[in-house]
Protein backbone atom coordinates (compact mmCIF):
# COMPACT_ATOMS: atom_id res chain seq x y z
CA UNK A 1 0.00 0.00 0.00
CA UNK A 2 1.76 3.05 -1.28
CA UNK A 3 0.94 6.61 -0.15
CA UNK A 4 0.82 9.70 -2.20
CA UNK A 5 0.05 12.43 0.54
CA UNK A 6 2.11 12.61 3.87
CA UNK A 7 0.24 11.42 6.83
CA UNK A 8 -1.04 13.80 9.36
CA UNK A 9 1.81 11.95 11.73
CA UNK A 10 4.76 12.36 9.69
CA UNK A 11 3.08 15.68 8.91
CA UNK A 12 3.81 16.92 12.42
CA UNK A 13 6.96 14.83 12.67
CA UNK A 14 8.25 17.36 9.98
CA UNK A 15 7.01 20.62 11.48
CA UNK A 16 8.74 19.57 15.10
CA UNK A 17 11.64 18.67 13.50
CA UNK A 18 11.80 21.59 11.39
CA UNK A 19 11.33 23.98 15.04
CA UNK A 20 13.94 21.70 16.50
CA UNK A 21 16.62 22.51 14.11
CA UNK A 22 15.89 25.86 14.18
CA UNK A 23 16.11 25.98 18.38
CA UNK A 24 19.71 23.82 18.21
CA UNK A 25 20.35 26.56 15.59
CA UNK A 26 19.14 29.54 18.35
CA UNK A 27 21.20 27.62 21.28
CA UNK A 28 24.34 27.24 19.41
CA UNK A 29 24.60 31.08 19.07
CA UNK A 30 23.64 31.27 22.29
CA UNK A 31 26.98 29.12 23.05
CA UNK A 32 29.00 30.66 20.94
CA UNK A 33 27.88 34.20 22.77
CA UNK A 34 28.97 32.47 26.09
CA UNK A 35 31.82 31.36 25.33
CA UNK A 36 32.81 34.66 23.79
CA UNK A 37 31.64 36.46 27.34
CA UNK A 38 33.77 34.13 29.09
CA UNK A 39 37.19 34.68 27.34
CA UNK A 40 37.22 38.00 26.85
CA UNK A 41 37.91 39.18 30.26
CA UNK A 42 40.36 36.66 30.23
CA UNK A 43 42.43 37.80 27.19
CA UNK A 44 42.03 41.55 27.73
CA UNK A 45 43.51 41.18 31.01
CA UNK A 46 46.05 39.07 29.54
CA UNK A 47 46.72 41.75 26.96
CA UNK A 48 46.71 44.54 29.39
CA UNK A 49 49.07 42.90 32.03
CA UNK A 50 51.81 41.77 28.83
CA UNK A 51 51.34 45.79 27.42
CA UNK A 52 51.82 47.00 30.82
CA UNK A 53 54.38 45.01 32.32
CA UNK A 54 56.71 43.51 28.83
CA UNK A 55 58.48 47.29 29.38
CA UNK A 56 59.43 46.70 32.79
CA UNK A 57 60.88 42.95 31.83
CA UNK A 58 64.61 43.16 31.60
CA UNK A 59 67.58 41.51 33.17
CA UNK A 60 67.76 43.84 36.17
CA UNK A 61 64.21 42.60 37.15
CA UNK A 62 65.29 38.58 37.52
CA UNK A 63 68.56 39.76 38.81
CA UNK A 64 68.90 42.67 41.31
CA UNK A 65 67.23 43.50 44.43
CA UNK A 66 64.35 46.27 44.88
CA UNK A 67 66.33 49.88 44.48
CA UNK A 68 65.76 52.26 46.96
CA UNK A 69 63.35 54.55 46.61
CA UNK A 70 63.81 57.43 44.53
CA UNK A 71 66.80 55.42 42.53
CA UNK A 72 65.77 54.19 39.21
CA UNK A 73 66.55 50.43 38.29
CA UNK A 74 66.46 47.51 40.73
CA UNK A 75 64.20 44.29 40.42
CA UNK A 76 62.12 41.91 42.02
CA UNK A 77 64.66 38.94 42.21
CA UNK A 78 64.05 38.52 45.92
CA UNK A 79 60.62 38.39 45.35
CA UNK A 80 60.85 35.56 42.16
CA UNK A 81 63.04 33.76 44.45
CA UNK A 82 60.92 34.17 47.38
CA UNK A 83 57.74 32.71 46.27
CA UNK A 84 59.58 29.92 44.86
CA UNK A 85 60.60 28.96 48.32
CA UNK A 86 57.43 29.76 49.70
CA UNK A 87 55.27 27.63 47.06
CA UNK A 88 58.19 24.64 47.58
CA UNK A 89 57.48 25.26 51.29
CA UNK A 90 53.48 24.89 50.82
CA UNK A 91 53.86 22.05 48.73
CA UNK A 92 55.95 19.65 50.85
CA UNK A 93 53.40 20.69 53.69
CA UNK A 94 50.21 20.65 51.63
CA UNK A 95 50.71 17.83 49.04
CA UNK A 96 51.16 14.86 51.55
CA UNK A 97 48.27 16.25 53.65
CA UNK A 98 46.26 16.61 50.60
CA UNK A 99 46.96 13.09 49.03
CA UNK A 100 46.92 11.35 52.20
CA UNK A 101 43.39 13.09 52.86
CA UNK A 102 42.09 12.35 49.10
CA UNK A 103 43.01 8.62 49.69
CA UNK A 104 41.15 8.87 52.51
CA UNK A 105 38.61 10.20 51.88
CA UNK A 106 37.96 7.81 48.31
CA UNK A 107 38.60 4.72 50.01
CA UNK A 108 37.53 4.87 53.13
CA UNK A 109 34.74 7.59 52.55
CA UNK A 110 31.70 5.82 53.78
CA UNK A 111 31.94 5.96 57.26
CA UNK A 112 30.50 8.70 59.41
CA UNK A 113 33.78 9.86 60.12
CA UNK A 114 34.72 10.64 56.71
CA UNK A 115 31.87 12.69 56.07
CA UNK A 116 33.11 14.67 58.50
CA UNK A 117 36.14 14.77 57.41
CA UNK A 118 35.24 15.40 54.17
CA UNK A 119 32.45 18.20 54.96
CA UNK A 120 35.45 20.04 57.01
CA UNK A 121 37.36 19.90 53.68
CA UNK A 122 34.86 21.35 52.35
CA UNK A 123 34.10 24.22 55.09
CA UNK A 124 38.43 24.93 54.57
CA UNK A 125 37.76 25.47 50.68
CA UNK A 126 35.56 27.73 51.51
CA UNK A 127 37.27 30.07 54.08
CA UNK A 128 38.48 33.19 52.82
CA UNK A 129 42.47 33.16 52.27
CA UNK A 130 42.81 35.97 54.19
CA UNK A 131 41.56 34.23 57.66
CA UNK A 132 43.79 31.42 56.93
CA UNK A 133 46.11 34.26 57.00
CA UNK A 134 44.93 35.63 60.23
CA UNK A 135 44.48 31.69 61.63
CA UNK A 136 48.43 31.48 60.89
CA UNK A 137 49.01 34.83 62.19
CA UNK A 138 47.62 33.60 65.30
CA UNK A 139 49.34 30.05 65.73
CA UNK A 140 53.09 31.08 64.51
CA UNK A 141 53.67 34.58 64.15
CA UNK A 142 52.15 35.80 67.55
CA UNK A 143 54.12 32.66 69.39
CA UNK A 144 57.65 33.68 67.12
CA UNK A 145 57.54 36.92 67.63
CA UNK A 146 58.09 37.57 63.94
CA UNK A 147 56.76 37.76 60.62
CA UNK A 148 58.60 34.34 58.98
CA UNK A 149 58.66 32.73 55.69
CA UNK A 150 57.74 29.21 57.50
CA UNK A 151 54.45 31.31 58.28
CA UNK A 152 53.86 32.25 55.00
CA UNK A 153 55.11 28.39 53.59
CA UNK A 154 52.01 26.87 56.43
CA UNK A 155 49.30 29.47 55.39
CA UNK A 156 49.84 28.90 51.46
CA UNK A 157 49.82 25.04 52.74
CA UNK A 158 46.91 25.21 54.38
CA UNK A 159 45.42 26.88 51.20
CA UNK A 160 46.61 23.61 48.98
CA UNK A 161 44.83 21.19 50.84
CA UNK A 162 41.07 21.37 50.12
CA UNK A 163 41.96 21.41 46.43
CA UNK A 164 44.26 18.82 46.28
CA UNK A 165 42.34 16.40 48.97
CA UNK A 166 38.91 16.72 46.48
CA UNK A 167 40.58 16.31 43.34
CA UNK A 168 42.25 13.66 44.48
CA UNK A 169 39.22 11.62 45.94
CA UNK A 170 37.44 12.91 42.59
CA UNK A 171 40.48 11.23 40.54
CA UNK A 172 40.33 8.11 42.92
CA UNK A 173 36.81 7.19 42.22
CA UNK A 174 36.94 7.15 38.96
CA UNK A 175 39.03 3.86 39.24
CA UNK A 176 36.01 1.39 39.00
CA UNK A 177 35.25 -1.16 41.63
CA UNK A 178 36.07 -4.22 39.17
CA UNK A 179 39.60 -2.99 39.26
CA UNK A 180 39.79 -2.88 43.04
CA UNK A 181 38.95 -6.58 43.28
CA UNK A 182 41.36 -7.60 40.45
CA UNK A 183 43.95 -6.78 42.79
CA UNK A 184 42.36 -8.66 46.05
CA UNK A 185 41.65 -11.52 43.80
CA UNK A 186 45.41 -11.73 42.98
CA UNK A 187 45.85 -11.93 46.92
CA UNK A 188 47.19 -8.01 47.29
CA UNK A 189 46.56 -6.98 50.69
CA UNK A 190 44.18 -3.28 50.42
CA UNK A 191 46.35 -1.10 51.31
CA UNK A 192 49.12 -2.58 48.43
CA UNK A 193 46.35 -2.47 46.11
CA UNK A 194 45.54 1.09 47.01
CA UNK A 195 48.85 2.42 47.07
CA UNK A 196 50.79 0.30 44.42
CA UNK A 197 47.34 -0.16 41.92
CA UNK A 198 44.97 2.60 42.47
CA UNK A 199 47.11 5.39 43.77
CA UNK A 200 49.77 4.66 41.05
CA UNK A 201 47.73 4.33 38.59
CA UNK A 202 46.50 7.43 39.06
CA UNK A 203 49.43 9.35 39.47
CA UNK A 204 49.48 11.44 36.59
CA UNK A 205 46.09 12.89 37.14
CA UNK A 206 46.61 13.27 40.68
CA UNK A 207 49.68 15.25 39.75
CA UNK A 208 47.22 17.60 37.93
CA UNK A 209 45.46 18.60 40.39
CA UNK A 210 48.43 19.12 42.18
CA UNK A 211 49.88 21.06 39.66
CA UNK A 212 47.13 23.30 39.55
CA UNK A 213 46.64 24.40 43.27
CA UNK A 214 50.62 24.76 43.27
CA UNK A 215 50.21 27.53 40.60
CA UNK A 216 46.80 28.84 42.29
CA UNK A 217 48.26 29.45 45.49
CA UNK A 218 51.93 31.26 43.80
CA UNK A 219 49.54 34.18 43.56
CA UNK A 220 48.21 34.00 46.80
CA UNK A 221 48.41 37.49 48.38
CA UNK A 222 45.96 38.05 51.09
CA UNK A 223 47.77 34.91 53.35
CA UNK A 224 51.04 36.08 53.21
CA UNK A 225 50.51 39.78 54.22
CA UNK A 226 50.64 38.95 57.89
CA UNK A 227 52.63 35.78 57.81
CA UNK A 228 55.77 35.75 55.22
CA UNK A 229 54.81 39.82 55.58
CA UNK A 230 57.67 41.04 52.72
CA UNK A 231 61.56 41.81 52.29
CA UNK A 232 63.53 44.15 50.41
CA UNK A 233 66.28 41.68 50.91
CA UNK A 234 67.48 38.57 49.93
CA UNK A 235 66.19 35.43 51.55
CA UNK A 236 67.78 35.22 55.20
CA UNK A 237 66.15 31.93 56.07
CA UNK A 238 62.75 30.53 56.81
CA UNK A 239 62.39 32.28 60.14
CA UNK A 240 62.61 35.55 58.69
CA UNK A 241 60.14 37.77 57.00
CA UNK A 242 60.37 36.66 53.10
CA UNK A 243 59.97 39.06 49.93
CA UNK A 244 57.12 37.15 47.43
CA UNK A 245 55.76 38.45 43.66
CA UNK A 246 52.12 38.84 44.96
CA UNK A 247 52.93 41.14 47.75
CA UNK A 248 55.64 42.52 46.07
CA UNK A 249 53.08 43.69 43.50
CA UNK A 250 50.93 45.24 46.03
CA UNK A 251 53.37 46.88 47.53
CA UNK A 252 54.30 48.85 44.22
CA UNK A 253 51.18 49.03 42.86
CA UNK A 254 49.55 51.39 46.07
CA UNK A 255 53.30 53.14 45.84
CA UNK A 256 53.25 56.59 44.27
CA UNK A 257 55.87 55.89 42.30
CA UNK A 258 55.68 55.44 38.44
CA UNK A 259 58.74 53.24 38.32
CA UNK A 260 57.44 50.48 41.17
CA UNK A 261 53.98 50.57 39.24
CA UNK A 262 55.54 49.89 36.59
CA UNK A 263 57.61 47.17 38.00
CA UNK A 264 54.40 45.76 39.64
CA UNK A 265 52.88 45.08 36.19
CA UNK A 266 56.09 43.43 35.41
CA UNK A 267 55.71 40.87 38.69
CA UNK A 268 51.99 40.68 37.60
CA UNK A 269 53.32 39.61 34.16
CA UNK A 270 55.43 36.87 35.41
CA UNK A 271 52.72 35.61 37.94
CA UNK A 272 50.01 34.74 34.84
CA UNK A 273 53.02 33.62 32.54
CA UNK A 274 53.99 31.22 35.01
CA UNK A 275 50.45 30.19 36.00
CA UNK A 276 49.54 29.72 31.98
CA UNK A 277 52.79 28.05 31.44
CA UNK A 278 52.23 25.34 34.20
CA UNK A 279 48.33 24.97 32.86
CA UNK A 280 49.68 24.51 29.67
CA UNK A 281 52.60 22.13 30.45
CA UNK A 282 50.76 20.17 32.75
CA UNK A 283 47.87 19.98 30.42
CA UNK A 284 49.94 19.03 27.46
CA UNK A 285 52.21 16.49 29.71
CA UNK A 286 48.36 14.56 30.62
CA UNK A 287 47.23 14.40 27.11
CA UNK A 288 50.57 12.74 25.92
CA UNK A 289 49.84 10.05 28.92
CA UNK A 290 46.56 9.27 28.16
CA UNK A 291 47.34 9.48 24.28
CA UNK A 292 50.15 6.68 24.81
CA UNK A 293 47.53 4.58 27.19
CA UNK A 294 45.64 4.48 24.19
CA UNK A 295 47.19 3.95 20.77
CA UNK B 1 33.46 -39.73 32.01
CA UNK B 2 34.55 -42.68 33.86
CA UNK B 3 38.05 -41.11 34.00
CA UNK B 4 36.53 -38.07 36.19
CA UNK B 5 35.30 -40.04 39.08
CA UNK B 6 38.65 -41.34 39.54
CA UNK B 7 39.94 -38.08 40.00
CA UNK B 8 40.24 -36.38 43.80
CA UNK B 9 38.23 -33.47 44.83
CA UNK B 10 39.59 -30.17 45.29
CA UNK B 11 37.14 -27.53 46.59
CA UNK B 12 34.35 -29.48 48.47
CA UNK B 13 31.63 -26.65 49.54
CA UNK B 14 29.29 -27.57 52.09
CA UNK B 15 25.71 -26.10 52.78
CA UNK B 16 27.20 -22.68 51.67
CA UNK B 17 24.79 -19.52 52.82
CA UNK B 18 25.77 -16.15 51.13
CA UNK B 19 23.77 -12.98 52.00
CA UNK B 20 23.38 -8.88 50.96
CA UNK B 21 22.49 -6.55 53.82
CA UNK B 22 19.85 -9.31 55.58
CA UNK B 23 18.93 -10.60 52.14
CA UNK B 24 19.15 -14.36 50.90
CA UNK B 25 21.36 -14.77 48.06
CA UNK B 26 22.65 -18.47 48.04
CA UNK B 27 20.83 -21.13 50.06
CA UNK B 28 22.77 -23.88 51.21
CA UNK B 29 25.21 -25.11 47.94
CA UNK B 30 26.39 -28.14 48.73
CA UNK B 31 28.63 -29.35 45.37
CA UNK B 32 32.48 -30.50 44.76
CA UNK B 33 34.95 -29.57 42.12
CA UNK B 34 36.79 -32.05 41.11
CA UNK B 35 40.53 -31.17 40.64
CA UNK B 36 42.00 -30.11 36.66
CA UNK B 37 38.60 -30.22 35.46
CA UNK B 38 36.53 -26.96 34.23
CA UNK B 39 33.36 -26.87 36.55
CA UNK B 40 30.45 -24.17 35.02
CA UNK B 41 27.90 -22.81 36.76
CA UNK B 42 25.18 -21.79 35.10
CA UNK B 43 21.39 -19.90 35.75
CA UNK B 44 19.17 -16.77 35.26
CA UNK B 45 19.99 -13.24 36.23
CA UNK B 46 20.28 -12.94 39.83
CA UNK B 47 20.47 -16.50 40.55
CA UNK B 48 23.31 -15.94 42.56
CA UNK B 49 25.54 -18.03 40.74
CA UNK B 50 28.81 -14.79 40.64
CA UNK B 51 27.93 -14.34 44.36
CA UNK B 52 28.79 -18.51 44.61
CA UNK B 53 32.15 -18.07 42.79
CA UNK B 54 32.92 -14.78 45.00
CA UNK B 55 32.52 -16.93 48.05
CA UNK B 56 34.93 -19.29 46.90
CA UNK B 57 37.99 -16.36 46.97
CA UNK B 58 35.78 -14.53 49.67
CA UNK B 59 35.81 -11.50 47.42
CA UNK B 60 31.99 -11.58 48.47
CA UNK B 61 32.94 -10.58 52.11
CA UNK B 62 34.48 -7.31 50.78
CA UNK B 63 30.89 -5.84 50.19
CA UNK B 64 29.98 -4.36 52.69
CA UNK B 65 26.71 -5.87 54.87
CA UNK B 66 27.78 -9.33 53.27
CA UNK B 67 27.85 -12.42 54.97
CA UNK B 68 29.01 -15.83 54.53
CA UNK B 69 28.45 -19.34 55.98
CA UNK B 70 28.63 -22.67 55.83
CA UNK B 71 32.01 -24.37 54.87
CA UNK B 72 34.42 -24.54 51.79
CA UNK B 73 37.46 -27.25 51.96
CA UNK B 74 40.59 -26.94 50.33
CA UNK B 75 43.46 -29.27 50.77
CA UNK B 76 41.71 -30.03 54.65
CA UNK B 77 40.89 -26.79 55.09
CA UNK B 78 37.57 -24.77 55.52
CA UNK B 79 38.64 -21.76 54.14
CA UNK B 80 36.15 -19.52 55.07
CA UNK B 81 37.15 -20.06 58.75
CA UNK B 82 38.33 -16.96 60.48
CA UNK B 83 42.21 -18.43 60.69
CA UNK B 84 42.46 -18.57 57.03
CA UNK B 85 43.77 -15.47 55.74
CA UNK B 86 42.01 -14.20 52.72
CA UNK B 87 44.80 -12.51 51.57
CA UNK B 88 46.86 -15.72 51.48
CA UNK B 89 43.29 -17.74 50.09
CA UNK B 90 43.52 -15.63 46.99
CA UNK B 91 46.96 -16.70 45.92
CA UNK B 92 45.55 -20.27 46.05
CA UNK B 93 42.25 -19.23 44.05
CA UNK B 94 42.68 -16.54 41.59
CA UNK B 95 39.47 -15.22 39.64
CA UNK B 96 39.33 -13.58 36.36
CA UNK B 97 36.16 -10.77 35.96
CA UNK B 98 33.64 -9.80 33.37
CA UNK B 99 35.17 -7.15 32.26
CA UNK B 100 38.49 -7.30 30.98
CA UNK B 101 40.46 -4.89 33.88
CA UNK B 102 44.66 -4.59 33.56
CA UNK B 103 45.43 -2.39 35.82
CA UNK B 104 45.96 1.15 34.95
CA UNK B 105 49.03 2.81 34.08
CA UNK B 106 50.94 -0.57 34.20
CA UNK B 107 52.59 -2.23 30.79
CA UNK B 108 51.59 -6.06 29.61
CA UNK B 109 54.91 -7.02 31.61
CA UNK B 110 54.14 -5.04 35.11
CA UNK B 111 50.46 -6.05 34.78
CA UNK B 112 51.43 -10.10 34.45
CA UNK B 113 53.92 -9.90 37.44
CA UNK B 114 51.62 -7.86 39.70
CA UNK B 115 50.03 -10.26 41.89
CA UNK B 116 54.16 -11.35 42.22
CA UNK B 117 55.91 -7.68 42.67
CA UNK B 118 53.45 -6.73 44.95
CA UNK B 119 54.70 -9.48 47.04
CA UNK B 120 57.69 -8.64 46.93
CA UNK B 121 59.24 -10.64 44.36
CA UNK B 122 61.64 -8.31 42.25
CA UNK B 123 64.20 -11.13 40.53
CA UNK B 124 64.30 -9.45 37.05
CA UNK B 125 65.39 -13.15 35.98
CA UNK B 126 62.52 -15.13 37.54
CA UNK B 127 59.76 -12.32 36.49
CA UNK B 128 61.02 -12.51 32.89
CA UNK B 129 60.37 -16.39 33.20
CA UNK B 130 57.33 -16.64 34.54
CA UNK B 131 55.65 -13.76 31.96
CA UNK B 132 57.26 -15.58 29.08
CA UNK B 133 55.46 -18.68 30.88
CA UNK B 134 51.87 -17.55 31.89
CA UNK B 135 51.74 -15.28 28.73
CA UNK B 136 52.55 -18.23 26.57
CA UNK B 137 49.38 -20.42 28.69
CA UNK B 138 47.02 -17.74 27.87
CA UNK B 139 47.72 -17.72 24.41
CA UNK B 140 49.02 -14.52 24.51
CA UNK B 141 52.50 -14.38 23.69
CA UNK B 142 53.15 -14.37 20.37
CA UNK B 143 50.88 -11.04 19.94
CA UNK B 144 52.53 -9.39 22.67
CA UNK B 145 56.53 -10.57 22.69
CA UNK B 146 57.67 -7.40 20.93
CA UNK B 147 55.53 -5.04 22.96
CA UNK B 148 55.82 -5.96 26.54
CA UNK B 149 56.53 -2.69 27.86
CA UNK B 150 53.52 -1.17 25.61
CA UNK B 151 50.08 -0.19 28.39
CA UNK B 152 48.26 -2.88 29.29
CA UNK B 153 45.18 -0.94 27.95
CA UNK B 154 46.40 -0.66 25.15
CA UNK B 155 45.19 -3.72 23.93
CA UNK B 156 42.63 -5.41 22.11
CA UNK B 157 39.27 -6.69 24.56
CA UNK B 158 40.23 -10.21 24.07
CA UNK B 159 43.74 -9.25 24.60
CA UNK B 160 43.22 -8.05 27.94
CA UNK B 161 41.26 -10.66 28.51
CA UNK B 162 43.92 -13.00 27.75
CA UNK B 163 46.28 -10.51 29.59
CA UNK B 164 44.01 -10.62 32.89
CA UNK B 165 44.16 -14.68 32.58
CA UNK B 166 47.95 -14.62 32.65
CA UNK B 167 48.10 -12.08 35.17
CA UNK B 168 45.83 -14.25 37.18
CA UNK B 169 48.14 -17.59 36.16
CA UNK B 170 51.76 -16.07 37.37
CA UNK B 171 50.91 -16.61 41.30
CA UNK B 172 50.10 -20.21 40.44
CA UNK B 173 46.94 -20.32 41.98
CA UNK B 174 45.14 -24.18 42.50
CA UNK B 175 41.51 -23.03 41.58
CA UNK B 176 40.93 -19.97 38.46
CA UNK B 177 37.40 -18.44 38.83
CA UNK B 178 36.07 -17.17 36.05
CA UNK B 179 32.83 -14.88 36.43
CA UNK B 180 31.17 -14.11 32.86
CA UNK B 181 34.87 -13.87 31.33
CA UNK B 182 33.61 -13.87 27.67
CA UNK B 183 30.57 -11.82 27.96
CA UNK B 184 31.96 -8.42 27.18
CA UNK B 185 33.84 -10.26 24.39
CA UNK B 186 33.35 -10.88 20.91
CA UNK B 187 32.80 -14.19 19.28
CA UNK B 188 36.68 -14.69 18.23
CA UNK B 189 37.50 -13.50 21.11
CA UNK B 190 35.49 -15.79 23.04
CA UNK B 191 36.15 -18.40 21.02
CA UNK B 192 40.36 -18.18 21.70
CA UNK B 193 39.34 -18.21 25.57
CA UNK B 194 36.88 -21.26 25.70
CA UNK B 195 39.88 -22.95 23.51
CA UNK B 196 42.57 -21.72 25.99
CA UNK B 197 40.01 -22.99 29.00
CA UNK B 198 40.33 -26.35 27.24
CA UNK B 199 44.19 -26.10 27.62
CA UNK B 200 44.62 -24.91 31.04
CA UNK B 201 42.50 -27.14 32.98
CA UNK B 202 45.89 -29.01 32.91
CA UNK B 203 47.56 -26.27 34.96
CA UNK B 204 44.42 -25.35 37.14
CA UNK B 205 40.83 -26.34 37.91
CA UNK B 206 38.49 -23.89 36.81
CA UNK B 207 35.09 -23.37 37.99
CA UNK B 208 33.57 -20.47 35.22
CA UNK B 209 29.99 -18.64 35.59
CA UNK B 210 28.78 -18.47 32.19
CA UNK B 211 25.16 -17.13 31.17
CA UNK B 212 25.82 -18.62 28.02
CA UNK B 213 24.90 -22.50 27.61
CA UNK B 214 26.06 -23.18 24.63
CA UNK B 215 29.40 -22.21 26.36
CA UNK B 216 28.98 -24.22 29.12
CA UNK B 217 28.11 -26.86 27.02
CA UNK B 218 31.07 -26.55 24.84
CA UNK B 219 33.83 -26.44 27.56
CA UNK B 220 33.01 -27.91 30.80
CA UNK B 221 32.90 -31.48 32.69
CA UNK B 222 30.76 -30.48 35.29
CA UNK B 223 27.74 -28.50 35.02
CA UNK B 224 25.63 -26.69 37.97
CA UNK B 225 22.17 -25.02 37.32
CA UNK B 226 21.23 -22.32 39.72
CA UNK B 227 18.21 -20.87 40.52
CA UNK B 228 16.91 -18.16 43.16
CA UNK B 229 20.23 -18.79 45.13
CA UNK B 230 19.61 -22.53 45.05
CA UNK B 231 21.60 -25.52 43.11
CA UNK B 232 19.02 -26.66 41.49
CA UNK B 233 21.00 -29.54 39.99
CA UNK B 234 24.57 -30.70 39.38
CA UNK B 235 25.76 -33.26 37.44
CA UNK B 236 28.19 -34.52 34.25
CA UNK B 237 27.25 -31.79 31.72
CA UNK B 238 26.67 -33.82 29.18
CA UNK B 239 24.23 -35.61 31.33
CA UNK B 240 22.57 -31.80 31.93
CA UNK B 241 22.07 -31.06 28.86
CA UNK B 242 20.95 -33.38 27.65
CA UNK B 243 19.06 -35.33 30.10
CA UNK B 244 18.38 -33.62 33.38
CA UNK B 245 16.57 -34.83 36.25
CA UNK B 246 14.71 -31.70 37.43
CA UNK B 247 12.12 -30.05 35.34
CA UNK B 248 13.14 -26.45 36.19
CA UNK B 249 16.69 -27.37 34.69
CA UNK B 250 14.90 -28.73 31.74
CA UNK B 251 12.26 -25.71 31.21
CA UNK B 252 15.48 -23.57 31.68
CA UNK B 253 18.20 -25.19 28.85
CA UNK B 254 15.29 -25.65 26.82
CA UNK B 255 15.06 -21.83 27.10
CA UNK B 256 11.13 -21.72 28.20
CA UNK B 257 12.20 -19.33 31.11
CA UNK B 258 14.86 -17.40 32.72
Amino acid sequence: MRRTQPSALSQLVEITYKRRRLVTRAMMIVLIAAFLVATVPLFSVFFHVVRQGLPALNMDFFTHLPAPVGEAGGGLANALLGTIILVVLASVIGIPWGVVIGIFLSEYGKSRFAALVRFSVDMLASIPSIVIGLFVYALVVIPMKRFSGLAGGLALGILMVPTIARTTEEILKLIPVHIREAGLGLGVPRWKMILFIIVRGSMGAIATGVILSVARVAGETAPLLFTALSSRFWFGGLDQPIASLPVQIFNYAISPFEEWQSQAWGGALVLILFVFVTNIITRLALRRAHGSGQS
Amino acid sequence: MNTMELRETLLDVRNLHASFGGIAALHGISLSVIANSVTAIIGPSGCGKSTFIRCLNRLHEEVPGATTQGEVWLDGQDILSADVDPVTLRRKIGMVFQKPNPFPAMSIYENVVAGLTLAGVRRRSVLNEVVEKTLNLAALWDEVKDKLHHPGSSLSGGQQQRLCIARALAIEPRVLLMDEPTSALDPISTARIEELIGELKREVTIVIVTHNMQQAARISDKTGFFLLGELVEFTDTSVLFTAPKDPRTERYITGRFG
